[in-house]
């Protein structure tokens, strides 16, 4: 069995005029955390639906543990789990009856009670679905999910509406699913989610992967320089060529040589006898990256 | 596991269910209880001719409650039950699960006929006691059970089929009641005698549950006037039904 758990050559979805997929190639490992990253209507549910065998597409390849989604079947969805925005369970049955009624779908289920446990449920394990809160709910859908124990998990913007600390909560249950060796697909269109979970990234606009790698290598991108902001007293000199005004009053400087610019912007500084006041020299960060990629207002952020 | 099994625990996953939501319990089971009683002590006297013969209308209304409770339970109840399945996404979560969809539905049919067949034992015991009116026997009770067989079979593919209408969870009472509620009085509610008016007849005559009431009546009362045309009536509407919902037939949420 090789290590590829998922891979996307070509794959376009076409809904009668609108083209929501065009031509995405993507792979994901086993034992990986994969995240597609991507503003809202991006093409990430369509993605996620096409391989979790919902959708059909209109072209391309996809391979999922070895099948096409599109005909796997039986065979295929024992093996996959999913945590999606826009499903449920029963609102009539307890936590307890829902996971041992998923169990039963499984060949090989997981035991119910340590699966409750793992979500955290456990006190809750005797209340009625429609009786938990927002957020105990969602860790339900992950212990429905995990019940039958599968190699692909597909994580649906997990912790969408989620207070910081479920969210914190949240990531560490996935950082636990690793440990147990699975490889998980989750999409977000939160950047710190991204980089807190995601051995590797694909940032997604407009139905094109327009970046991948890891989430150092996407912020560390070549193109996106390092930037050097300062200002200067309203009576000084007038600043080098190089650097532009921003809508602040300070200065910036994009470089992809910070040693050298720093260096000769500091010389002309003392030259000139002027202090660089709130000398500030900044990486491009991933959300530059990100809003640049997906092509959204700087100012939006 | 094997599908038989599988399907025997969904059956009882989706009864424990049942029981648990007011709603369900409450429309399906005890409604046409409750009906029986007050149709029964405030519509119970006089007398219908139906046939040229001369029926107690509380023997009419032992009848008439035992199909309205097949109905309730096949018809409202599936049809109710498939459209929250499909909006609350239970029914595209399964589609995700190596559990097969058919199984799911199977198991709320076998349920619903279950209840189906509950209410009318309720029913007649009912009619057996206060009325002295019992199961038929021989062949009467094999047009009668073939009756109900029928007849739950297609009330239940009626509802599914009407379920592939229904947009969304909120429209799911108004819509599914107000396609049955008007057949229930035209020719179950309310005695259809031989002095009703013609064009009254004949547009019951279009549509399933007076057929499904004639049979059932005559059947268990082993008067004249059975007619197997009327069975085949409702195994056309079954049939019809049946392609209809499956081609309506959705997974997802429509939000």
């Amino acid at each position: 069995m090789g290590s590829r758990v998922i891979e996307v050559r070509g794959l376009r979805k076409r809904y009668g005029e609108l083209e929501a997929l065009r031509g995405i190639d993507l792979h994901v490992d086993r034992g990986e955390v994969f995240a597609l990253l991507g503003p809202n209507g991006a093409g990430k549910t369509t993605t996620t639906e096409v391989l979790e065998g919902y959708r059909a597409r209109t072209d391309g390849e996809v391979r999922v543990l070895g099948h096409d989604p599109a005909t796997g079947g039986r065979a295929f969805r024992e093996r996959i789990g999913i945590v999606l925005q826009s499903t449920g369970v029963e609102p009539f049955l307890t936590v307890r009856e829902t996971v041992a009624m998923y169990a039963g779908y499984y060949p090989r289920p997981r035991d119910v009670d340590e699966v409750i446990e793992v979500v955290g449920l456990l006190e809750k394990r005797d209340e009625r679905v429609n009786r938990l809160s927002g957020g105990q709910r969602r860790r339900l859908d992950v212990a429905v999910a995990l019940v039958g124990d599968p190699e692909l998990l597909f994580l649906d913007e997990p912790t969408t509406g989620f207070d910081p600390r479920a969210r914190r909560a949240a990531w560490g249950l996935v950082r636990g699913l690793v440990s147990l060796g699975k490889t998980v697909f989750l999409t977000t269109h939160s950047m710190d989610e991204a980089q807190a979970l995601a051995d590797r990234i694909a940032v997604i606009a407009r139905g094109r992967i327009v970046a991948e790698g890891t989430p150092n290598a996407i912020a560390g991108r070549d193109r996106m320089r390092t930037r050097i902001r300062f200002r200067l007293p309203a009576d000084g000199p007038s600043p080098p060529p190089s650097a532009e005004r921003g809508p602040d009053g300070s200065f910036e400087l994009r470089t992809d040589d910070p040693t050298r610019e720093l260096h000769e912007l500091t010389a002309w500084a003392l030259e000139q006898g002027v202090a660089l006041e709130g000398l500030e020299v900044a990486p491009p960060s991933l959300e530059e990256v990100y809003l640049e990629l997906t092509g959204a207002e700087e100012g939006a952020s | 596991m094997s599908d038989l099994r599988l399907l025997a625990r969904q059956v009882r996953f989706t009864n424990r269910a049942f029981w648990r939501n007011p709603a369900s319990a409450f429309f399906t089971f005890a409604f046409p209880l409750l009906f029986l009683v007050i149709f029964t002590t405030l519509l119970g006297g006089g007398q219908t001719r139906r046939g040229g013969i001369a029926y107690d209308n509380d023997t009419y209304y032992v009848v008439s409650m035992a199909a309205f409770g097949l109905i309730q339970a096949c018809y409202t109840n599936i049809a109710m039950s498939v459209v929250f399945a499909r909006e609350e996404g239970v029914l595209k979560r399964l589609r995700a699960t190596p559990f097969p969809v058919w199984a799911y539905l199977g198991a709320r049919v076998v349920h619903a006929v279950l209840v189906a067949f509950a209410l009318v034992a309720i029913t007649v015991g009912f009619g057996e006691v206060v009325y002295g009116v019992g199961l038929p026997g021989g062949a009467d009770l094999f047009r009668f059970l073939t009756t109900l067989v029928v007849g739950a079979s297609c009330f239940t593919a009626i509802g599914l089929a009407v379920s592939g209408f229904v947009p969304n969870a909120e429209a799911a009472p108004p819509i599914v009641n107000v396609v049955m509620l008007p057949l229930l009085f035209l020719g179950l509610f309310i005695p259809i005698g031989d002095d009703a008016p013609a064009w009254i007849a004949r547009l019951a005559d279009v549509f399933p549950v007076k057929h499904f009431f004639d049979a059932a009546f005559t059947s268990f009362l082993g008067a004249p006037g059975f007619e197997w045309l009327d069975v085949s009536i409702l195994g056309l509407w079954l049939a019809g039904a049946l392609v209809v919902g499956v081609r309506r037939f959705r997974w997802e949420p429509s939000r």
